[in-house]
């Protein structure tokens, strides 16, 4: 019993110690984390040396990293890069403006909720990238198929959390400012869609998930330029080192998009800290 | 000046078979300070949607003289807007930080103007939510349980900066509150709603700022109170 006494205010005693060495910690990443990655792409590389991994199923590190250099200079991937992201693009901006509209109609009309949200809540239960054969149908094989895929991929979560974050607006703060004389209009302006960004920007942060797995599964299909077009000729020659540059590429890209959402999160939701 | 800032005749609200409010009236003079007492379902937060124009599906007569402003039990401030924003969001046209810093400056809170409304206590920001009823220069404050979440030291604090900005902005106040002495302590008259309508009135002329310990008015105090609690359905012991 006297244990437990004691234990208990020194425990209390020593947690405050701790917030500023983890800070600290999380200011310089623990390079104990490294060992366990650097050991796998060394073993990596021996794998390839020694010949028990041949090149063409998956060529070694260096290798990668020199093709990775080499397509760089010659300006095949940085065209690559420039079609893959323009298609991402495009169809990121033509999801997000339907998913946008379309959640926005749904929250805040009555009707357009009765009208909207049902059919958008079926089509949501297709697998997306199934449709696939469907598009190729539609739109041929060409630069729309692709776009289609990653619009409709795009629209869906931002529908989604756009739809919950003006549903779930607090209705106190809503009549709080219609108390202060707000108009209909400004009360949309500042109060509904500002109490929708936080969800919205995770509906975004989904969106861009998918952006990027669309183009993807859509760069498989007869694309004739692209990241993927890449990948499926390296493939053609077996080149596995191409292939381990197209993937780093398409990760690279990824996370960088991820990073900008969540800079764009951490200025526009100050307020929430 | 008209010569009432409320006049309220025969307000009668329905919520389906319901009747809410039972052809009230009531009578406000400009610059008064009236509490509402009211056990829950009384009606005190219908009568207080339909003067803050809230709710206008009534019947009757209920008209204001001058701007509206409401305080209410939890300072709804938009957790977006930084402080000073959030005290000028009820002027139109918007105006600016100066007006703002003002406001914050009688509710002592100037310091805090470019704070997030998040990082607020409670009872800060129920005084930026008073910055912001009283910057309108209403004609009538409504303050609808606007101490009810507040701990007891917070609330005695509020008592005298409620009574203090009324003196200065002279408002007409409408407080509805569920703590008889929070009315006893702050109000010209202390009206008691029930079942829709007002039951019981009484006027108290005493001193400010007034305690309830005061050896002057204890006497009286504790007479209106436990008749007050009457009304409300509550008998108190002898020996309280």
């Amino acid at each position: 019993m006297s244990v437990s006494t004691l234990g208990a205010p020194v425990r209390a005693e020593t947690n405050p110690e701790s917030p500023p060495t983890a800070k600290k910690r999380r200011r310089l990443p623990d390079l104990r984390r490294w060992i366990s990655p650097l050991a796998i792409v060394a073993l990596w590389q021996i794998a390839c040396g020694t010949g028990f991994l041949p090149p063409d199923k998956l060529s070694s590190p260096w290798t990668v990293l020199q093709s990775g250099i080499e397509l760089t200079r010659s300006g095949e991937l940085g065209d690559a890069f420039v079609v893959s992201t323009t298609r991402v693009g495009i169809g990121f901006v033509i999801g997000g403006a339907i998913g946008l509209v379309l959640g926005i109609v749904a929250g805040l009309s009555r009707w357009g909720n009765f009208l909207v949200d049902p059919p958008v809540q079926m089509l949501r239960t297709l697998p997306f990238l199934g449709l696939i054969p469907l598009f190729i149908l539609w739109f041929g094989i060409g630069e729309e198929p692709k776009i289609a895929l990653v619009a409709l991929g795009v629209a869906f979560p931002l529908y989604l959390n756009v739809h919950s974050g003006i549903h779930n607006v607090d209705s106190h703060l809503i009549e709080a400012a219609t108390a202060l004389g707000f108009t209909r209009t400004e009360r949309l302006f500042h109060v509904v869609l500002p109490a929708a960004l936080p969800n919205t920007l995770v509906g975004l942060r989904q969106s861009l998930g998918i952006a990027w797995l669309s183009l993807i599964v859509g760069e498989q299909v007869n694309a004739s330029s692209g990241l993927g077009y890449l990948i499926n000729n390296a493939r053609e020659f077996l080149r596995t080192d191409v292939i381990v540059v197209g993937l780093v590429v398409y990760a690279a890209l990824g996370l960088a998009t991820d990073a900008i959402v969540r800079l764009v999160e951490r200025r526009a939701l100050q307020w929430r800290s | 000046m008209a010569e009432l800032t409320v006049e309220v005749r025969g307000l009668t609200k329905r919520f389906g078979e319901r009747t809410v409010l039972h052809g009230l009236d009531l009578d406000i003079a400009p610059g008064e300070f009236v509490a509402l007492l009211g056990r829950s379902g009384s009606g005190k937060s219908t009568l207080l949607k339909v003067l803050a124009g809230l709710d206008t599906a009534v019947t009757g007569k209920a008209t204001v003289d001058g701007q509206v402003s409401v305080a209410f039990q939890q300072p709804r401030l938009l957790p977006w807007r930084r402080v000073w924003r959030n005290v000028v969001l009820g002027l139109h046209p918007v105006r600016g930080r100066d007006v703002a810093l003002k406001a914050l400056d009688e509710v002592r809170l100037a310091d805090h103007a470019d704070a997030w409304p998040r990082t607020l206590s409670g009872g800060e920001a129920q005084r930026v939510s008073l910055a912001r009823a009283l910057v309108r220069e209403p004609g009538l404050l409504l303050l609808d349980e606007p101490f009810g979440a507040l701990d007891a030291l917070t609330r005695l604090a509020m008592h005298r900066l409620v009574e203090d900005l009324w003196q200065r902005h002279r408002p007409s106040v409408l407080l509805v509150t569920h703590d008889v002495d929070e009315a006893l302590l702050l109000a010209d008259r202390v009206l008691v709603l029930d079942e829709g309508r007002i039951s019981a009135e009484y006027v108290l002329g005493h001193p400010r700022p007034r305690t309830v310990t005061d050896d002057r008015t204890a006497v009286d105090f504790n007479r209106v109170r436990t008749k007050v609690l009457g009304d409300l359905g509550v008998t108190e012991r002898a020996t309280a």
